[in-house]
């Protein structure tokens, strides 16, 4: 037990010493990936990629059915 | 299908191409230049040279200022996907659904363990267990790749699937059929390696930027060395994988293999065209009348016959026999597929219609999604079923939509080879020069290396340009066309999530230049991650 806690706090302090020793360079691009992520699933996702058929429809059965007369349809 | 606005379809089109072409300029970079850093790393602990390990940890400085702007880019499809494509998503369910989850799970691990080492990990673990994470990294992000690139290969060449009626959705019937088709084997092998290619040309561009400017010079020359040698390898493999991706192209696309060409009438000893001019660069309807209109073109003899089927004398379908049929070779017409594709079409919808009303007709029509020579006969042309018209006339002139836009097609498909060609001049004379230390006094070549790096990205989105304008309409091949595939939604919500991404995505690449020319400018120092 006490080796695995040893384990993890090694594992820790190196993530922690990896990010503290961060280059100027490289903190820029910690904050482009962040703000990055934030507007993808936070603007993007929930503004503009809401409506799935998952969220339109109850169940499977009806999304079945609307697919198939979608792909079916010629006219 | 005059109930589908075509904005819809053309913004939605326009949309995940530019997601997905964007996506497509950070990936490959990242594929190929993993790989070279962890051949020079491996030199650095084989020789302890502290040179090596500058150089090494110069070019990984690059590699993780693409791969911080790349990451995650690739979500973006996926959110499209089930806004804009869900029709798409649906039907195809877990044949994309399981890999992509594989994908995702990959990308994790790898990401937070492997290049955590890389890039925290100097002088904190020893030398070998980084270079395994070096190592690590590079078949982690390729593996990862391979997954999408299946998916992929699937919609290219649909197989190790079967088609569920009551849900609408294709179930996989055996992983391996789908891991292992020619298809996906074809498309992972040229395209990770044409990453390799466009890496090893990145670092020989820059190089020789540094050698121009007589700065870093050993750093320069060792990675031009590793880098030629490489992309020799890759640009074999890439011309290896490319002839077989064509055969594979040939049987599973016809249509795509003969607009690639521009080929509009079939020939037995078909010449291959290595250099061509189209004299009308319109996308207007083709029609049976349709003729080539080459301006200019040579020419070599029986190889595109070789190239497809290897036989110099071999029949390759043109356009028009692929369209209108041809008896002597077995060709089917599109007509005969349309009505074969309707009648799976009105099967399955009679199939739905008759479950609380008729359970003897019902049941009658769920065996045919199970009888083999059915779904062989009919299913297989499922998605021509959406020309269908009851007017002749109309259906003949939908018979042509199945050809995708030929000079697109065409001139993306020469480009490609043309300037992956050029590649494999540029690395061959480079190692020449680097082996004979004679590169420096060669400003030609350097400046030709540096100028080299805008056009390997052309060839690589070229690439991509081939494999999906040229198998327009389908979505997936002959199941469903992209037109069924989109979701009818508010074309202006599209149009504005266009224009999103467009900022979103040059500002990213925005980023990515500034950061990485500056970094280039300061060149190899010590510390810092």
């Amino acid at each position: 037990m006490k080796f695995m806690r040893n384990i993890g706090k090694r594992i820790y302090n190196f993530y922690a010493e990896g990010f503290r020793t961060l280059s100027p360079y490289a903190k820029t691009l910690w904050l482009i990936i962040l703000l990055k992520l934030f507007v993808m699933f936070f603007i993007l996702k929930i503004f503009f990629f809401r409506d799935t058929y998952k969220n339109r429809f109850d169940g499977e059965k009806e999304i079945s059915e609307h697919v198939i007369n979608q792909i079916t349809n010629t006219k | 299908m005059e109930h589908i606005d075509l904005s819809l379809v053309d913004w939605s089109r326009a949309q995940f191409a530019l997601t997905a072409m964007y996506h497509w300029v950070f990936v490959p970079l990242t594929l190929g230049l993993s790989f070279i850093i962890a051949f020079m790393e491996s030199i650095y602990v084989k020789t302890g040279d502290e040179k090596w390990k500058k150089t090494t940890r110069f070019w990984m400085k690059l590699f993780g200022i693409n791969f911080a702007i790349g990451v995650a880019t690739g979500i973006i499809l996926e959110f499209e996907f089930g806004t804009n494509w869900s029709n798409y998503s649906w039907f195809v369910g877990d044949i994309f659904g399981a890999p992509l989850a594989i994908e995702g799970i990959m990308a994790f691990f790898m990401e937070s363990t492997f290049i955590a080492v890389m890039f925290f990990g100097w002088d904190k673990v020893s030398k070998k267990f980084h270079l395994t994470a070096t190592w690590l990294t590079a078949i982690g992000a390729n593996i990862s790749a391979l997954w999408i690139l299946v998916a992929n290969a699937w919609m290219q060449n649909p197989v190790g699937m079967q088609f569920n009626p009551d849900t609408a959705r294709m179930e996989m019937v055996n992983f391996w059929d789908v891991l292992y088709s020619p298809s996906a084997i074809s498309k992972f092998i040229h395209t990770t390696t044409s990453g390799f290619v466009l890496a090893a040309v990145f670092v020989i561009g820059i190089s020789s930027w540094f050698l121009l400017k007589k700065r870093h010079q050993l750093m320069a020359k060792r990675s031009m060395l590793v880098s030629s040698v490489f992309g020799i390898i890759a640009s074999i493999t890439l011309i290896v994988s490319g002839d077989s991706s064509a055969r594979d192209i040939a049987k599973y696309q016809p249509v795509k293999f003969a607009a690639m060409e521009a080929l509009y009438e079939g020939k037995t000893q078909a010449p291959l065209v290595a250099i061509g001019l189209i004299g009308k660069l319109n996308y207007d309807s083709i029609t049976k009348d349709t003729k080539d209109d080459f301006l200019i073109k040579i020419e070599i003899p029986n190889m595109l016959s070789y190239l497809a089927f290897m036989d110099p004398n071999a029949f390759v379908p043109g356009i028009k026999d692929l369209v209108l049929g041809n008896e002597d070779y077995n060709i089917l017409s599109v007509i005969e597929k349309i009505k074969r594709g309707y009648v799976a079409q009105q099967s399955l919808k009679l199939y739905k219609e008759t479950e609380k009303t008729d359970k003897v007709l019902h049941e009658a029509l769920k065996a045919k999604f199970t009888d083999s020579q059915w779904l062989n006969t009919y299913f297989r042309y499922f998605g021509y079923g959406s020309y269908y018209d009851d007017d002749s006339k109309i259906m003949e002139s939908n018979a042509f939509k199945v050809v995708p836009p030929v000079s697109l097609t065409f001139y993306a498909f020469h480009l490609m080879v043309i300037l992956g060609g050029h590649f494999l001049l540029l690395f061959l004379i480079v190692l020449y020069l680097v082996v004979i230390n004679r590169i420096e006094k060669y400003k030609i070549v350097l400046y030709t290396a540096l100028w080299t790096i805008p056009l390997v990205y052309i060839a690589s989105q070229s690439g991509w340009i081939v494999a999906e304008v040229g198998r327009q309409p389908w979505v997936i091949q002959d199941l469903m066309t992209t037109m069924n595939a989109v979701s009818k939604i508010d074309s202006s919500s599209v149009i504005i999530t266009f224009i999103l991404f467009a900022v979103l995505f040059t500002g990213l690449l925005i980023a990515e230049l500034g950061i990485m020319i500056k970094q280039i400018k300061i060149g190899p120092k010590d510390g810092g991650h």
